[in-house]
């Protein structure tokens, strides 16, 4: 490490964030992200990474994406964050823009968050407001952000630290794929919404079972609750439809979009709103206030974000990632089937699941040693989260793959020790 | 009240969207290019036919919207080039393979064949479908990707004809994107496609400028110059056949083609039956004051006329006044000078036919050589006659890389009427600042790897005539797990070189086949 990044760290330590600073060099990945170009991240030290993390698909179009930066350089000559209280152009042009690409036809509203856990929150007023009641059931490990009412639908690692957990018994989580826990939470007709993650991130990429997402959505109609789709990390084409819920038959109520929306240049993020659940909108417009929330610069951005998501050559790639990334993991799966054992998958959206309590940190780092970037999923360990850009190109997936092979090695024998059982 | 999707920002003609745009077409080609070479030659040839016939079906389609579209040319002869720029194209190169390895025992060489990857083609307005055809046909047999860029005259037959193309090809089992076209094609977006790392070979067909362009580009480039070609009919010709070939040659759509006959050159003994032989054939003899008129009307100050690419001999006639026989071919128009001073020598795409006599073979063959240094150098030129030495000496004399006997040089110099490659892209060389001076074909996208042993005789060459790179086809479509229909992954089975099964336990192995099992019940 050079002596600057050393000295860079103490700064870090002092002045930003000191606990999180020194988890990570304790982890053995000692990044600091200085320049960044397509799917490459650059370390402060100039050893280049490629980036398999994107921030939950924030960089799913790649870091300053040309067209998303020359987007956000033409609007600044016209446009600014713009004034919340007032019609808008920008706001309302998105709104357009995702209402016709909305994976409802009843979802006509948007309001605006400045970031994911903003717009959840939103999602969850609406729905309360809508239904009139005030108890929300999400899942075990989700994770819907931050917030005020965010943090409170998900791990109580995040609220209890600041004693901001429910303790009104407002918020009720069940595991994810039990449809008869979520019946019972369901069945006193006192929820006012369900809120999903379309396949969880944080928690490792658990997969739906088949049939378990429309079941919620019927569960929620038959007990007069909303369904809330938390797009953050799938949607935007990652699982090869602009929506995941779309891919599984699910015509949602309210529907959150954040992180890729803003394309890593401007962040923003889209609470989408069925006409039968807005009715705030229209009884006290001003009941929801953000001035960050929807800045119109971000619009121009996320304008851009959804026509290029939406070309048709991006929907092939989606689709020749996903299948060559499967193919080389595959291999890769039967060179250590003792260690390397599952792979979760839907499009873009992958888990790699090792055969240890801890395993993906391991990989984390070996993967970080060999100049890939991809963490571990926070409330699993023991899965790996897998996420290609969209754009990737046919010679760095191979180059991941390549490196990957590597990566894993190396992490099977500090985890297993020694050479491979199967060899 | 419907969502309109609205532009507020338009950044549409910036460098970055240009090279946006540019970047996905070419990605796109890229991945369907690597998946291909997956493909072994009975799948790429099928797709190949699938698509020739598709493409030959359509022939009658595609002739009559390019005629409307563009004004160029005869629909029924370009019919018939697009017909036999599909089937027979194919059936030319049948026996070509460019999937499998070659074995040489004798030099102790194998051969593999590697596609270039992505070819860019610049298709023309002027012979729009048939360029097309034949230039989706060379990439699928040799298992590119190919993105057309159309002539914007011709782009809304050449959308619609590519599209059709590229579902044929998928239809019969081709990576998605193989076959693309730009839609849009201006000469910003072009030039981003040609200075894209990500294109392996631009094929370009079409005028100067663009060709030039393409070798500016600092992509590898096989690029075309324009035609001129001159025909001797000599004194030991068939004088009766040679003018109704060169008529039927120079009224061939029109003289669309650039291999068309831009100037006939004859000796004084055989000056009157020749042209009483082309009148036979249909061609009008103009007169002084017609061809004033007729060199008027073909060249401005600017240039050629594009107004007359493609049209019949009636209709120009008309146009400049001149009253001709009714059926027409050609308009014969008697020029006595070669050179800056005669626009009348140079390139005519419309069936209008210079005519100069020499005094000599020697002037003859001096004449044609200044034919071509004013325009077409390396491109087709033509000779009629029965002795053979005069052939030899006329064809050592022009710079021209082909040059057709006896036969009309329109079809004759592409490949239809010879035994010359079929082609719609002519190699113009190095007199023609061109790399490649061959009708260009399938072989001229693929490079070879070489396995070349110590030539040593006591080194032994490898059995190498079971071997061949791991076919192993499509990528096997990764699941979408939960999606109802999704049935898990269906791995490809490993390939002759691929170690990884060995490393599988028994335990393992039996788990695979079952779950390979599972999943084939579930369908």
């Amino acid at each position: 490490m050079s002596e600057a990044k050393l000295e860079f760290l103490d700064r870090s330590r002092a002045f930003w964030n000191p606990g999180k600073t020194q988890d990570w060099q304790d982890m053995g990945v000692d990044l600091v992200i200085d320049r960044r170009e397509g799917y490459y991240l650059f370390d402060m030290d100039g050893r280049r990474l490629i980036d398999l993390h994107l921030n939950g698909g924030t960089y799913n179009l790649g870091h300053r994406n040309p067209e998303l930066v020359e987007a956000l350089r033409a609007g600044s000559a016209r446009f600014d964050m713009g004034n919340h209280h007032f019609p808008a152009l920008a706001r309302t042009a998105l709104a357009e823009s995702l209402a016709a690409c909305a994976p409802s036809p009843n979802m006509v509203y948007t309001a605006y968050g400045s970031g994911g856990g903003e717009a959840i929150d939103i999602a969850i007023k609406t729905a309360r407001h809508a239904m009139q009641k005030r108890k929300i059931v999400s899942i075990v490990k989700a994770y819907h952000g931050h917030t005020g009412l965010a943090v409170k639908t998900g791990d109580d690692r995040f609220s209890k630290l600041f004693l901001s957990e429910d303790t009104l018994g407002e918020f009720v989580q069940v595991p994810f794929n039990d449809l008869n826990a979520m019946e019972d939470a369901l069945r006193g007709r006192d929820v006012a919404a369900v809120i999903m993650e379309t396949i969880p991130a944080t928690y490792g990429f658990p997969m739906p079972q088949e049939g378990y997402l429309p079941s919620v959505k019927k569960l929620c109609e038959r007990y007069d609750a909303l369904y809330i789709a938390d797009e953050v990390q799938t949607g935007l084409m990652r699982c090869g439809e602009i929506w995941a819920c779309m891919k599984y038959g699910i015509e949602p109520d309210i529907m959150v979009t954040g992180k890729g929306i803003g394309g890593g240049m401007y962040p923003i993020a889209c609470t989408c709103i069925s006409e039968h659940c807005g009715g705030w909108l229209k009884e006290d417009g001003f009941g929801h206030i953000s001035t960050g929330g929807g800045a119109e610069l971000g619009c121009i951005v996320a304008m851009k974000v959804l026509e290029i998501v939406q070309r048709p050559e991006v929907r092939t790639m989606v689709r020749y990632i996903s299948d060559y990334m499967r193919s080389g993991l595959e291999n890769i799966m039967a060179e250590y089937p003792d260690f390397f054992i599952g792979i979760r998958q839907h499009g873009v959206v992958m888990g790699l699941e090792f055969n240890h309590e801890q395993g993906a940190k391991p990989v984390m780092k070996r993967l970080y040693e060999n100049g890939v970037w991809a963490i571990f999923s926070t409330l699993d360990s023991r899965v790996l989260q897998f996420k290609p850009g969209l754009l990737m190109t046919q010679a760095d997936c191979e180059e991941v793959l390549r490196r990957v092979e590597i990566g894993i090695g190396l992490a099977r024998d500090d985890v297993m020790g020694g050479h491979r059982r199967s060899a | 009240m419907e969502p309109q999707v609205r532009n507020l920002v338009d950044i549409s003609g910036s460098h970055a969207a240009l090279a946006g745009r540019a970047d996905m077409v070419l990605e796109r080609a890229r991945w369907a290019a690597e998946v291909f070479q997956r493909y072994d030659r009975g799948a790429t040839m099928a797709i190949a036919d699938a698509v020739a016939a598709a493409a030959h079906a359509s022939a009658g389609k595609y002739a009559d919207w390019a005629v409307k579209e563009t004004g160029f040319g005869v629909a029924a002869h370009k019919k018939l080039k697009n017909e036999m720029t599909s089937g027979p194209l194919l059936d030319f190169y049948r026996d070509d393979d460019y999937v499998n390895p070659r074995i040489d025992e004798q030099r102790k060489i194998v051969e593999i064949p590697r596609p270039a990857g992505v070819v860019l083609a610049l298709t023309p307005s002027t012979n729009p479908i048939a360029t097309i055809n034949y230039k989706i046909l060379i990439s699928l047999m040799t298992r590119n990707a190919i993105v057309i860029s159309p002539h914007p005259a011709a782009r809304e037959c050449s959308v619609d004809a590519v599209r059709a193309l590229a579902g044929a090809a998928v239809d019969a089992g081709a990576p998605e994107g193989v076959i693309q076209i730009i839609e849009d094609p201006g000469i910003p977006l072009v030039e981003e496609l040609m200075r894209s790392p990500k294109t392996s070979v631009i094929l370009a067909t079409g005028g100067t400028a663009m060709v030039r362009s393409a070798y500016s580009s600092s992509n590898p480039a096989i690029g075309v110059g324009p035609g001129n070609a001159p025909v001797f009919v000599d004194s030991t010709a068939d004088i009766a056949r040679a003018a109704k070939r060169i008529v039927e040659s120079k009224s061939f759509d029109n003289s669309a083609l650039c291999t068309n006959e831009s100037v006939l050159i004859t000796l004084q003994e055989v000056d009157a039956r020749l042209q009483q032989a082309l009148k036979q054939a249909k061609a009008y003899v103009c007169n002084e004051d017609d061809v004033d008129r007729l060199r008027r009307y073909l060249f401005h100050d600017r240039g050629f006329n594009i107004e007359c690419i493609g049209r019949d001999a009636t209709w120009i006639a008309q146009e400049c006044g001149i009253r001709v026989p009714e059926g027409t071919l050609v308009l014969l128009a008697p020029i006595t000078q070669i050179g800056v001073e005669e626009p009348l020598s140079r390139e005519k795409l419309c069936p209008v036919l210079a005519y100069h006599v020499a005094r000599s073979r020697s002037q003859a063959i001096t004449q044609a050589r200044a034919v071509l240094r004013l325009a077409g150098a390396g491109h087709s030129a033509a000779v009629h006659a029965m002795d053979e030495r005069v052939a030899m000496e006329y064809a050592s004399a022009v710079e021209a890389y082909r040059v057709v006997v006896n036969a009309p040089c329109t079809q004759g110099a592409a490949g239809f009427q010879t035994a010359l490659a079929p082609t719609f892209t002519i190699g113009t060389g190095f007199y023609g600042r061109s790399s490649l001076g061959e009708n260009i074909g399938p072989g001229h996208l693929v490079h070879w790897t070489r396995l070349a042993y110590n030539s040593d005789a006591s080194e032994p060459f490898g059995n190498y005539h079971d071997l061949s790179p791991a076919f192993s086809g499509p990528l096997p479509e990764a699941p979408a797990d939960g999606v109802p229909g999704s049935n898990g992954y269906r791995a490809e089975r490993a390939g002759p070189l691929n170690e990884s099964f060995s490393g599988v336990t028994r335990e393992e192995l039996r788990r695979m086949i079952a779950e390979e099992l599972r999943a084939a019940l579930r369908r």
